[in-house]
């Protein structure tokens, strides 16, 4: 098991996974959550509460939209989509990350279980 | 749900609600996100209690969230921000605050002594009245904001500069230039109360735009304290006049422009004091009257259009038009500095942009007349003063128009109009520097 990501690290991810995850279709905040949880296992510590005002900033850069509308069980439910103007923050975000990957990956070679100690 | 389960979320929602930039919909969005939470702890097992705490502790600290909201949303805090501060801390500002409307008071009588033994040009004192009171201001706020002293040094500088080559330029008597450099140099100073107001710190939009706001507001409180003067005086003249008719008159002459000095620093401490206690006026007063200029200026172009121009168009008219376009510039920043940036307002904006497409248009019927005039009767210092100013009022007009259609279109975000104003600060900064400091050698000091 991974010991929990730095939190630096934590916070330069979560524009491009919530970005990504968007990507998968529009969404909300507890919803986008649970993914972040499924797809790292729970190796990704975060706050739940810091979602939101990243989503306002999101919204304020124009990355995502918002509307408001309801949960089945009729609950206010404040929904975010992907902008076009998002999806090419994404790209961009991506070729940065893959860099860094290819950068340590040539150095430490490709062995995945190093945290196994 | 039980009934502590449902008085446990709603004290810890009006717990975040305390955070000033916490929004109704923020709380609304956030509490959304506890109850799923809570539900799927229950599903597992958990008792509604463990579930509770469990989903709040997950959430974060109410105070860290909450800060986090304010990092985002610190446009939220101008309307509603009401820090419970310490009492000293609270009193310290007040006494600073008076020590320096004092100086401003003291100053401007010192400025009217200097002047009235020169009674032969009229305009000394109001060419330099502005030096003797706006850098106070700007001074209040270097001691309010501790700037470091190196800032302090290139403001005064920068304010000696002005007062030196206002002072050395050898103004003819009755000279236009000089009047236009009476009427500029307050407005060049006000950028050095700006930068001041900044702490320095100006390359900040979100800053410049809290500055812009700050001005809004100032103008407003500044009216409002006038108005009390004003009524003020005049019921001590009434009152008084029966008894001593002279001594009223005298005492008045030096109440007045001590009165009017000290307001500036007044207005400016109440405008960052309550900041606000009510939600701010600008926004409010331009939410009034966007829709009536809209329809007075949509009017104003089919008259035009109709009746044509009916005489030759001159200089004063210019004003005129200068002093309308700057109007809608201020109804168009004050209702996008009070905006919710994510939420859409498309009647408002589209109210908006009519106001500004027929105020770019008019502006440009005066334009197109004025160079016919040019031509004629070639460049004074006025025209160019006149003309100057119009023109880049029109540039930021046109291109505001194209970033509200875009946004009306959902091209854009909000906050491109915003950026695009405080982007143009510089603009008239250096329009207005040009103005005193240029203009006149240009035309000889006529």
């Amino acid at each position: 098991m991974v010991s929990n990501i730095d939190k630096d690290l934590v916070a330069a991810m979560a524009t491009p996974l919530v970005l990504a995850i968007l990507l998968e279709g529009s969404s909300y905040g507890y919803a986008i959550l649970k993914r972040v949880r499924e797809l790292s296992g729970g190796d990704l510590k975060w706050t739940d509460g810091m979602l939101y005002p990243l989503l306002h900033r999101l919204e304020r850069l124009g990355y995502v939209r918002a509307e408001w509308g309801s949960s089945p069980e009729g609950r206010r439910r404040k929904y975010y989509e992907i902008t076009e103007k998002g999806s090419g923050q994404l790209v961009e975000h991506r070729k940065q990350w893959e860099t860094a990957n290819r950068t340590l990956g040539g150095i430490w070679g490709p062995t995945p279980s190093v945290a196994t100690a | 749900m039980s009934d502590t389960l449902e008085k446990q979320i709603g004290e810890w929602r009006s717990a975040v609600l305390q955070g000033r930039a916490v929004a109704d919909s923020d709380a609304d969005e956030l509490e959304g996100h506890l109850r799923e939470q809570i539900a799927d702890l229950e599903a597992a097992g958990l008792t509604a209690d463990e579930a509770f705490l469990i989903a709040v502790r997950r959430l974060g600290e109410v105070n860290q969230l909450t800060a986090e909201f304010a990092r985002e949303h610190g446009e939220r805090l101008w309307k509603q921000l009401a820090i419970s501060r310490p009492d000293e801390e609270r009193r310290q500002p007040i006494v600073t605050m008076l020590a320096i409307a004092a100086v401003a008071a003291v100053l401007v009588q010192v400025a009217r002594l200097l002047s009235e033994p020169t009674v032969i040009s009229d305009l000394s004192f109001a060419r330099n009245v502005s030096l003797f009171v706006l850098p106070v201001l700007a001074a209040y706020f270097a001691v309010v904001r501790r700037m470091s002293w190196q800032r302090v040094m290139g403001l005064g500088a920068a304010v000696a500069l002005l007062a030196v080559a206002v002072n050395l330029f050898p103004f003819v008597p009755g000279a236009s230039t000089e009047l236009l450099v009476a009427i500029h140099l307050p407005v060049a100073l006000w950028f050095v109360v700006g930068t001041a107001y900044l702490g320095g710190d100006l390359r900040s939009s979100a800053r410049r735009m809290d500055f812009i706001r700050f001005t809004g507001e100032w103008v407003i409180y500044y009216a409002l304290i006038a108005l009390g003067g004003a009524v003020l005086v005049g019921l001590t003249v009434a009152v008084l006049s029966p008894i001593a008719p002279e001594a009223i008159e005298s005492v008045l002459t030096w109440v007045i422009p001590s009165g009017a000095a000290s307001a500036i620093i007044v207005a400016a401490w109440l405008v960052e004091a309550k900041k606000s206690v009510i939600e701010n006026i600008a926004p409010v007063l331009t939410a009034i009257f966007t829709p009536l200029f809209a329809i007075m200026l949509t009017v104003s172009v089919f008259a035009y259009a109709i009746f044509g121009l009916g005489r030759e168009f001159d200089r004063d008219l210019l004003m005129v038009f200068d002093l309308l376009l700057l109007v809608v510039l201020g109804l168009v920043v004050y209702g996008i500095s009070a905006r919710d940036l994510t939420r859409r307002e498309r009647l408002t904006d589209a109210i908006r942009l009519v106001a500004v497409i027929a105020a770019v248009v008019l502006d440009l019927l005066v334009l197109v007349s004025m160079f016919a005039r040019i031509g004629e009767f070639g460049f004074t210092a006025n025209r160019v003063a006149a003309l100057g100013l119009n023109i880049i009022l029109l540039v930021n007009l046109v291109v505001t128009a194209w970033l509200i259609a875009r946004l009306l279109a959902d091209r854009d975000p909000a906050a491109r109009v915003e950026r695009w104003q405080t982007g143009y600060l510089p603009v008239f900064a250096g329009w207005v520097l040009f103005v005193v400091l240029l203009l006149p050698p240009l035309f000889g000091f006529a």
